[in-house]
Parts: C-alpha cells; structure tokens; sequence
C-alpha cells in the first residue's frame, strides 16, 4: 500500500534553520534560486540560539595588533594543524565582513567607547576578538538571519524532519520528510541540498546540546555515500553545570572566563596555571599579579603588556585540567572545579554574564555575584562532519553540500570559542552560493527520484507502530548515551572503544526492533525512533575513528597513547559507506602553501595587507 | 572533602535531599478535546518540571507530545500553564510546588492544541511576517553609543516563548509590541511603523494591565519600556496639537 505524500520542488533544499542553514537559505535566495528551508523545530529555536560568548572575527576594534594572520594562525594552533588550511584562512579572512553584514541586517552588538563594535577576549585567541552581546550573542544572530530571510520571503517548513536524501546516477535528487505536527508525508524535489543541521551531542549522556543534535546531517551524508572526516574530534566543554542533576551538563560560557573568571579545585588552587602546554606557556600571565593586571586593563578597555589569564587556554586543555583535579580528589564537592566570578563588582557581572546570573539562581540556588560555581566538563560539539570543498562547501556527492558543525575541516582536532558562530556566517553564505550555482548550472537536466524509493521509506518509517513487541525507543537512547559516556568520553583506550564498537552492535540491532504505540500526530516516541538510528550510526563513526587515531591530539585524548604522533598527524580519519558497512581509512591532509607556514615560524612576518 | 577557603560550596544546601515522589497531572488530548491524566514521578534535586515529563515520556507515555529545545532557558519553546500559571517547564522547579499537592501542566490557552501540551503558535509567526523590517536611514553613521542601544537590546533578549502574547486580553489586535519596539529604538532605523501600530496593531487597545511583563521569563518590562513608549509615539503623531501645529508651520514630520 502506497502512502499519500505533498510535494515541494526547489532548486535549493536547505535542511537545518540555524546560522549556517539560514546563511546558507539567504544566499540561495539572494541567487535567485527557489529556496526551501526544512527545520525540524520552529523558525528561531535551532541550537544557535544558545551560543553566548561570541562571534570571533579579526575586526582589531580593542585590540588594533589583530589581523586575519593572527586569527588564522590561532585557529590552526587550536586545531592541532589538522585544520584544513583553506577552511581556516577563508574563515579567517572573511569574518570580519560577515559580521559588519549582521550590524548592517540589525544586529546589536555591545560597543567600544568610540561606539564601535566591543570585543572580548576568548580561550585560545591572542587577541580581544569575540563581537558579542552580553552573553546572548547566538540570539542576537539568529534573530537577525531570521528577520532577513522572512522578510525576503524565504519559504520555511517549519516542524519537519527530514529522513532521507534521494540520488539519481550519484547525484543528489531532493529527500523526503514528515510533518512532525501530522505525521504525514513531504517530498522534495531538489538538484541541491544543503545540510546544515548541527551537531551529535544527544549521543551523550552528559551535554549542553538540544534535543535536536541527533546527527542528523552527518547520518544524511553518510547514507547519501558522502565522507565524513575528523569524527573522533568531539568537543567536551570544559565548564558545564554539575549541579543539581537535572541541570548537568548545561553551559556555563566560557565568557565567565573571558570576563575574569578563575578556577580552583577544592584546596583553593588556581590549577591551570600547572596545565598550559608547554610550547604556549609563554602566551599566558605567568602570575597571579599579571593575570590581574590583563584583567584590569581589559574592563577599562585599555592596552596592556600583561598576558591572559591561564584560565583562558584552549577547551580541550581546561576540560583535561578539571577531569584531572577531579579525578585526583581535588574536585569540588559535586564533583566538579570552582569558577569564581564573585570577586568582581556584582554590577559587572550582571551587566555583562546576564543569562548565567539568572541560570544559577534560579536552577541551581547559587548567586553568582556572591559565590563560586561548581562547573565540569560536558560534550558541546563536533569538530569532524561531512568532508567539504573548502571553498564552495561541496560535499563528495553531487548535489550536497554542507555548512556550521555538520561540515569539517575548519576545526580540525579542538575548536576556538567563539569560531563557530562565524564558521556558520562564513561558510553558509558559501554553500548557499554554490548550491544556487550547481542548480542553475544544470539547466533542464535535472536528476529525478525514483517512485520505489519514496515507498521503501514510507514503510521503514512506519514500521516501529507495526510490531508486535519489541522495546522503547527511549531505553535504547539511555543505553547509547551511557556508553558513549563511559567508553567515548574524554580520555579513551582501545579496550573501551573496542568495547564500545560490541555495545554499539548490539544497540543497532535493538534500535532496529524498537516499537512504539500512539498515532503519528505529534508522536516524540515515535521521532526518536529514526533519530535514534542517526544516532548510533554516527557514534560508531566516532569510535572507530577514534580507535584509528593511536595518539593525543587536541580534544581526542588516549591513555595508551599518550603523546601526538607527527605521521597521524599528516592524516585525516575517513568514514564511507562500504554496503550495509562503515569503511575507515586514513587521507592525507592537504598540505598548506609555503607563505602561510611561514607565519608559523620564530618570528612570524604578515603576508600582504590586511584583509 | 573540603571547600575553597572562604567560599560556601554551590548547592550544598540542597545536600543529603533524598528522592521524593511527585504527581504530575497532564493535560492529554488533542483540538477535539481530552482531560488531565495523573503520572506518579521520581523527584530529583533541582528537578524541573520538564524533567519530569521527560520521565513520563521515557517510562510512561512515550507518545506524551511536547515541545522544547534546550532545557535552558534560552529557546522559548516549553512554554505551558503549570498550576495554572503561564511558564516556561524548563524553569519551573518541582520544589517550588506544594509538596503533596497534583501539579497540574496544562497548555498554553490562547493557542489551539495540536496534541497534549503542544500548540498552534503559527500566528505569531504571520504577525512577525507583517512587522516592516529593520532599515537603516541612507547616510547614517554605524557608531553609536552603549548607552544608546540598551533600551532596545532589552527587547531583543525575546526568546519568543509567546507568553506574554498567552495573557493578553486584547490578543489578535495587538501584538508583538516588543518586537517593534526592538526596531523602532535601533539608533539608525529609519522605517516608519507608527501608522502600522495605530492601524494595524491596535496599541490603543492596551489598557496596561501588565500581564505580559509579569510572565516575561526574560524580565522584558513590556508594558513600561516598550507598550507605552509606543503609544506616546502614535499619540505624538496623530493626537498631540502642539506637534500637529509645528507639522503644519514646518511642513516636517
């Protein structure tokens, strides 16, 4: 029996309606092209909507030594040189127009005292970079790339989820979805398709990430036959709420340590300073009088020859300095590390940590302005995704393309605060540019979807209502959490992993069997279902990636293999669709041209004028 | 295990709470109708109540409907009438609730039902479809001062939950009241909105009754900082004769 289905034609399908997929719609649209943006939330609810800190972009408006250079030389540094170096200086060099393009769309950033746009200081950044809004910045973004793309007339379908791509002879053909709101049927006819759909963090039991980042895209991707690089580079946050346990997990920005604020274990040690990398110590305050000094200068917005607190080392490093104090019995009682923002005035704090004053009193009895917060790592981000062209976001397919956390290449082994919201702006203007180009430059011949397929989905969707036993879905969903938790977490072993790589076996196999009751009108069970599938797959991505990479390098951490490896690397890891099984090899990085490494060298020279 | 000298560890007073039970009374059913269903829930500390109809969902009711994002406050999208008062679940603590006594979490009223406790809100999002965009005046300088932009940054920390449009009375008429006042207070917009707001909106309507400020979980002073100020704009325009007399003198607006 064939199930009824609406149909939608675009030149351009863009699935995700965060900052990279609503960049990415505006740009199609701006190309002229016919423009569809799936979103399986409301309009304004994706996960950009929780970024706090800020936008990171060379604008040298506080600190007028900083230059695309810089930037593109920090977030290679931050990656561990894994980054793609394309991905990293076209980032580098176009964030700065992105970001004046949201002041010109209505945006309202904090500002300098000439009135220009304020900067704050970031983990990782050298210099005060992060354009920001107190600490509602990702809001700010994403109410200002919604109010434009509505107001070009963007056609949005809210609420909607979709489930599969469509090819035709290897090229992408449209995908097909279901109306959360119904459960009914969608399919889209489209040449090009754009994911842009986030992260992976719901694979975990402790995250800051919604209930929408179920690997979704990467889970697309993967089946669609894309490649996915980089997947054993999952961002574990350093300070996330640990207390009470509903709220564990929950972000704390790292803007409180951009602002000042320090870290202590239970003895009352400032800890990082015991944690900074060697080969960057010397970028860091290397007293407790310097950092002061750095602080002081930054609230009265002056410059200063003191460096940056050691509070403000990259994510990776602070998540391993909390795991290690905790872990070394020095934790705080709920097993976590102090951050300390109480020793500024409570006026400051309020004023420019809005959202996090308001957090703790009022989920977790503390008052910031008065007392330290307990704060623990928890999983916030994917560096690895879909393998893009750096400089169009196309994916592997024909047809694909992908933009934000979905993609990789610009992060390489840890992420910088305050680089994705711009990776977004950046890189989805890009894909929305090219996706428009690939459709218009097929002319009439476009790929078509083949009727069975739309069939062969429609039964695999409603299979969960048809079984007779079988387990819920949410159960599964516990179990997948947990063991990504214990067996994938920050510090890993081949024995875990391997251990994970059984377990995740045997969870596929239970998810495959799961059974829901109810109708499909608004049915989350019923969601979760096919999420869960994304899930799994996108976990076993990550193991086996991981059990690849015999080394530590940024947030990829193993305990039998302790230091980084220079021939690992050179190499990115690779996942492919091999028939009903994943493939896993090693790819060569691409090499980065002669005048860009020699801003790595002693005394790093700036090539050309600033962008 | 000993704290940082001179500080009070976080939480600690919320220490050595054991594991209570609760009873949640749920609103199940759909536009056609459907009444309050009662789930016995674990109670942990901290709970919030969107917790605990996550428990439901995971160990009762797995098709029990809801909407949320991301449990922090800073999406907008749990919004529901708990003990009859418009809230967000994810910042309604299950300790602030009688102890004893069935919680009851209904939808929001002023929205039809699409299933248990999720809604149509696609309204407000026509209305925001109708709100002239933001639009720069030609030749104005992008420098401006803090102090210039803190009245309408307030308006633009809307996580648009839609609360405040769940308890106004003169809803359908006028809305979106601090969405225009986001725009009209940008330093260097130049769209005019005022005869929308008279026409179209209905700011007239408003007798600043104030419920929309006392259920704003992002403490917008609607009614004070936006509403008013709106009025006396439209006011300004259309009903003051001293300024209606300098419009003709000048021939300015």
């Amino acid at each position: 029996m064939t199930e009824r289905y609406e149909v939608h034609e675009h030149d351009v399908l863009v699935i995700g309606a965060g900052g990279a997929g609503l960049r990415a719609a505006i740009e199609a649209s701006a190309q002229k092209a016919s423009v569809g943006l799936v979103t399986k939330s409301l309009l304004g609810k994706a996960h950009t909507v929780m970024a706090e800190g800020g936008i990171a972009a060379a604008l040298a408006h506080v600190d007028p030594q900083d230059g695309w250079e810089t930037h593109f030389q920090d977030t290679m540094k931050g990656g561990s040189f894994l980054n793609h170096w394309r991905m990293a200086q076209i980032h580098a060099q176009e964030a700065p127009d992105r970001v004046r393009e949201l002041e010109e769309w209505g945006a309202l950033f904090d500002r300098t005292a000439d009135g220009r746009i304020l900067q704050r200081a970031f983990g990782g950044h050298k210099w005060k970079r992060l354009a920001h809004v107190g600490d509602r910045t990702g809001l700010e973004m994403i109410r200002t790339l919604q109010d434009r793309g509505v107001h070009m007339g963007l056609e949005v379908y809210m609420e909607c989820t979709v489930t599969r791509l469509f090819l035709d002879g290897g090229r992408i053909a449209g995908a097909i979805a279901y109306w959360r709101e119904s459960g009914k049927l969608v399919v889209f006819r489209a040449p090009a398709v754009v994911i842009a759909t986030g992260g992976v963090g719901k694979a975990y039991k402790v995250t800051s990430n919604s209930w929408e980042y179920t690997a979704d895209g990467q889970a697309l991707a993967f089946e669609a036959g894309a490649e996915l690089i980089d997947m054993e580079f999952v961002q574990f946050h350093p300070t996330g709420m640990v207390w009470p346990p509903g709220v564990m997990g929950l972000l704390v920005t790292e803007g409180v340590r951009g602002e000042g604020g320090i870290l202590r274990n239970a003895k009352g040690e400032r800890f990082m300073w015991k944690y900074l990398p060697e080969a960057r110590r010397n970028e860091y305050a290397a007293s407790e009088e310097e950092a002061r000094r750095w602080l002081d200068a930054s609230v009265a917005g002056k410059q200063t020859d003191a460096r940056r607190p050691p509070e403000l080392s990259t994510r990776d490093n602070v998540s391993r300095a909390i795991y290690t104090e905790v872990k070394e019995g020095r934790g705080s009682p709920h097993g976590g590390a102090f951050l300390d923002i109480s020793y500024l005035p409570a006026e400051r704090v309020m004023k420019k940590l809005p959202s996090m004053y308001h957090q703790f009193l009022e989920l977790a009895d503390v008052d910031i302005t008065k007392q330290p917060m307990e704060v623990g790592p928890t999983t916030h981000y994917i560096m690895g995704g879909v393998r893009v062209n750096p400089d169009t976001a196309a994916a592997t397919v024909p047809g694909l393309f992908a933009a934000g956390e979905a993609a990789a290449g610009l992060h390489g082994a840890n992420r910088l605060g305050g680089n994705s919201l711009s990776d977004l702006v950046v890189f989805g203007r890009r894909a929305g540019e090219a996706a428009a180009a690939y459709a218009r430059g097929l002319g009439g011949n476009r790929p078509r979807i083949a009727e069975a397929e739309i069939e062969a989905e429609a039964r695999d969707l409603a299979a969960p209502f048809e079984r007779a036993g079988g387990e819920s879905p949410y159960d599964v969903h516990h179990a997948l959490q947990q063991c990504m938790n214990d067996l994938v977490g920050i510090y890993r072993t081949e024995k875990e992993l391997e251990r994970a790589i059984e377990e995740l076996a045997k969870l596929k196999a239970r998810a495959a069997k799961v059974r829901i009751v109810g109708t499909r009108i608004y049915n989350p069970g019923w969601h979760l279902c096919r999420d869960l599938r994304n899930m799994i797959l996108i976990a076993e991505a990550i193991t086996r990636s991981a059990l690849l990479r015999k080394e530590s390098r940024g947030a990829h951490s193993r305990l039998d293999y302790t230091n980084p490896d220079a021939a690992l690397g050179k190499v990115n890891h690779c996942c492919v669709r091999a028939g009903e099984t994943m493939r896993v090899s090693a790819t060569p990085l691409p090499e980065m041209p002669a005048e860009l490494k020699r801003l790595f060298e002693a005394a790093p020279q700036p090539v050309g004028a600033k962008a | 295990m000993s704290a940082a000298p001179g500080t009070k560890p976080a939480g600690a007073a919320a220490d050595g709470a054991h594991a209570t039970e609760a009873v949640l009374s749920v609103f199940r059913g759909d536009a056609t109708g459907g009444a309050e269903v009662e789930y016995k829930v674990p109670v942990e500390p901290g709970m919030v109540v969107l917790d605990a109809v996550h428990w439901i969902q995971a160990h009762q009711a797995p098709d029990l409907a809801v909407r949320w994002n991301c449990k922090a406050a800073k999406c907008g999208s749990c919004s529901a009438e708990v003990n009859g008062k418009p809230a967000l679940m994810c910042k309604s603590r299950m300790d602030h609730f009688p102890p004893g006594k069935p919680i009851s979490v209904r939808p929001m009223k002023t929205f039809p039902v699409i299933r248990d406790l999720v809604t149509d809100v696609s309204w407000n999002y026509e209305i925001n479809k109708r709100i002239r965009p933001f639009s720069p005046r030609p030749g104005a300088q992008w420098r401006w001062q803090q102090h210039d932009i803190d009245r309408a940054q307030e308006f633009r920390k809307c996580i648009e939950c839609f609360l405040c449009q769940n308890v106004c009375h003169v809803l359908r008429t006028h809305e979106l009241k601090h969405q225009f006042a986001g725009l009209e207070m940008h330093p260097i917009d130049g769209a005019d909105r005022t005869l929308d707001l008279r026409d179209q909106s209905g700011i007239g309507l408003c007798n600043i009754t104030k419920c929309c400020t006392e259920v704003c979980p992002e403490q917008i002073t609607i009614t004070d900082n936006a509403i008013i100020p709106l009025k006396e704009r439209v006011v300004d325009r259309f009903y003051d004769p001293v300024m209606k007399l300098w419009r003709m003198v000048t021939g300015k607006e």
